[in-house]
């Protein structure tokens, strides 16, 4: 197994009264793609800015590639690639001015590892002499890449990268990420996307300061408990208020074109149907499906208590 | 379709900015009670639209009306009749819960009495009586954002627009908001929302997707999936941005 590229003890921070990260314990091994996931308000920021050398935990410790946050911040900044949520270049010089300047801050050259980002580079060198500022929102976010990318790190820290993008350059990035594992570099990347889990090695489900659950995707799906049922039928509306009003339900909730549907006690499955069509739902679908991250991030919540009023 | 009345009618709207024409040639209806989603990619021209029809900035041509009202003559009698929430700002963090309701309800005209009666009722509605005195800033994301919603429609508007109202939401409180999106628009009022989750554009009664500033489809869920052989609206866009 590879050594441990991040390694998190303990760790403590607050703001005044709001307890960002609580006790967080987690190891990640070199050269993974490890994906933080969940909303807004979860701590995801808050760790990686400590990771990252940009802010001082309360208490416990994290080291990254064997140096300690707190103590060996120099080297800890030689070897890291960071993306902030919010685009961070300067706007007021080119494409090409904040790639060189990136590189030249490391005491390295655009050249000497051009090999490195030219996969995500390339989209966007058409345009270098093009003002940052300039940019779509897909090309800045290509430049932020390869910028954070051009000293070669070993350690490459992505906070939301894809929030706020649309549907299709969410893919597309990712896609960009997958192809940089073969450089053996650790990739730890954080979104709001219950999607994008299935992308990462592993993955670590986080709310309010909490890590509910740390794991390969597919063990964490293996790990759900209930037998989940999908149900649809003409009016999601009607039907959605019908299943909640049904003595037998555990929790329904909205998954697209379905509703995902838990039961308590027995024989409730062979009794929903009779209940469904005497509400008189018309074409009416029910049958056992496989939970996604989302089903398990909602399962681990409620069992956590993180629900709101 | 819920209702034949129209409330949006856009006709061959076009905004330029210089020489980009951010919105070429837009056409489309959205009906009473109607939840009518508004996607495409970042730049495709969503929210230009979108402060358009809520009368924050005036088109290059075309005929628009919102909630009966001209664009162009009606643009203040308009903001009256409409509700409005983004993801970026909704409430204010340093006035407390029952301030916040006091001040959009107080904007938008309601009496003491009004105000007294419709605060109860939300907070009671949402489960937020107990951080009555809170100030917003001490509230979670989640809790603001259907707080946020519910002042949004607090005047009873006749058409509220949504601006990705759930993004970075955990999905207990998206479902949330989805159930009060859906409560509103069975009490009529008419949604338009923009939102990047695709599951979210199969609760819409009808989408819109833009693309490069013109509308490439618009219809209900089901039948833009037929018609791009989709099984689900992720594909849907896929195809249609690709």
């Amino acid at each position: 197994m590879e050594p441990l590229s991040v390694n998190i003890r303990n760790l403590s921070k607050s703001y005044g009264e709001v307890n960002a990260l609580q006790d967080i314990s987690l190891g990640i091994r070199r050269g993974e793609l490890f994906g933080l996931i969940g909303p807004d308000g979860a701590g995801k920021t808050t760790m990686f800015r400590i990771l990252t050398t940009l802010l001082l935990p309360d208490t416990g410790s994290a080291e990254v590639e064997g140096f300690d946050v707190v103590r060996d911040f120099r080297q800890i900044r030689r070897i890291t690639g960071y993306m902030a949520g919010r685009f961070s270049l300067y706007q007021d010089l080119t494409v090409e001015e904040n790639l060189n300047f990136y590189a030249t801050v490391f005491g390295t050259t655009v050249k000497e590892n051009y090999d490195l980002i030219r996969d995500i580079y390339s989209h966007i060198e058409p345009f270098k002499k093009r003002r940052a500022g300039k940019l779509s929102g897909g090309m800045k976010q290509k430049l932020a890449l390869s910028c954070a990318l051009i000293h070669k790190p070993k350690i490459l820290v992505l906070d939301e990268p894809t929030t706020g993008v649309d549907a299709v350059s969410r893919k597309e990035f990712w896609e960009m990420l997958l192809r940089l594992k073969v450089h053996d570099i650790t990739i730890l990347v954080s979104t709001p996307y219950m999607d994008e889990a299935g992308l990462c090695n592993r993955v670590a489900l986080i709310q309010d300061g909490v890590i509910l659950s740390v794991d390969v995707p597919e063990v964490i799906v293996g790990n759900y408990r209930g037998r989940l049922l999908a149900v649809s039928s003409d009016d999601l509306y009607t039907l959605k208020k019908d299943l909640e009003a049904f003595k037998h339900t555990a929790s329904v909730y909205l998954f697209g074109q379905h509703l995902h549907l838990t039961l308590g006690g027995n024989d409730a499955e062979s009794e929903i149907r009779g209940y469904l069509g005497m509400k008189g739902h018309k074409n009416l679908i029910i049958e056992p499906i496989s939970p996604n991250i989302e089903d398990c991030f909602l399962e681990l919540m409620v069992k956590a208590g993180k629900t709101n009023p | 379709m819920k209702s034949e009345k129209t409330v949006i009618k856009v006709r061959d709207l076009v905004k330029k900015f210089g020489d980009f024409t951010a919105n070429d040639h837009l056409n489309f209806e959205v009906y009473e009670g109607e939840i009518f989603g508004f996607l495409g990619a970042n730049g495709a021209g969503k929210t230009t639209a979108l402060r358009i029809l809520c009368g924050l900035s005036l088109p290059t041509s075309g005929e628009i009306s919102v909630a009966g009202l001209n664009v162009y003559s009606g643009r203040d009698m308009i903001k009256r009749r409409i509700g409005y929430m983004s993801q970026k700002f909704s409430l204010y963090e340093d006035l407390q819960v029952h301030e916040n309701i006091r001040l959009y309800a107080g904007i938008y005209g309601l009496s003491r009495k009004e105000i007294r009666l419709r605060t109860d009722h939300l907070l009671d509605t949402l489960g937020l009586e107990p951080v009555r005195n809170k100030r917003i800033s001490e509230l979670p994301l989640g809790w603001r954002q259907k707080l946020a919603f519910s002042v949004a429609v607090i005047h009873r508007p006749s058409i509220v627009f949504l601006d990705e109202p759930t993004g970075g939401v955990d999905p207990i409180t998206r479902r949330q908001f989805w159930d009060l999106i859906y409560d509103a628009s069975h009490d009529g009022i008419t949604v338009f929302v923009t939102t990047h989750y695709m599951d979210e554009a199969e609760y819409c009664d009808r989408v819109c997707i833009m693309e490069a500033g013109r509308i490439e489809a618009i219809g209900s869920p089901a039948e833009l999936k037929a018609k791009y052989h989709a099984t689900n609206m992720d594909e849907v866009f896929i195809k249609i941005a690709r």
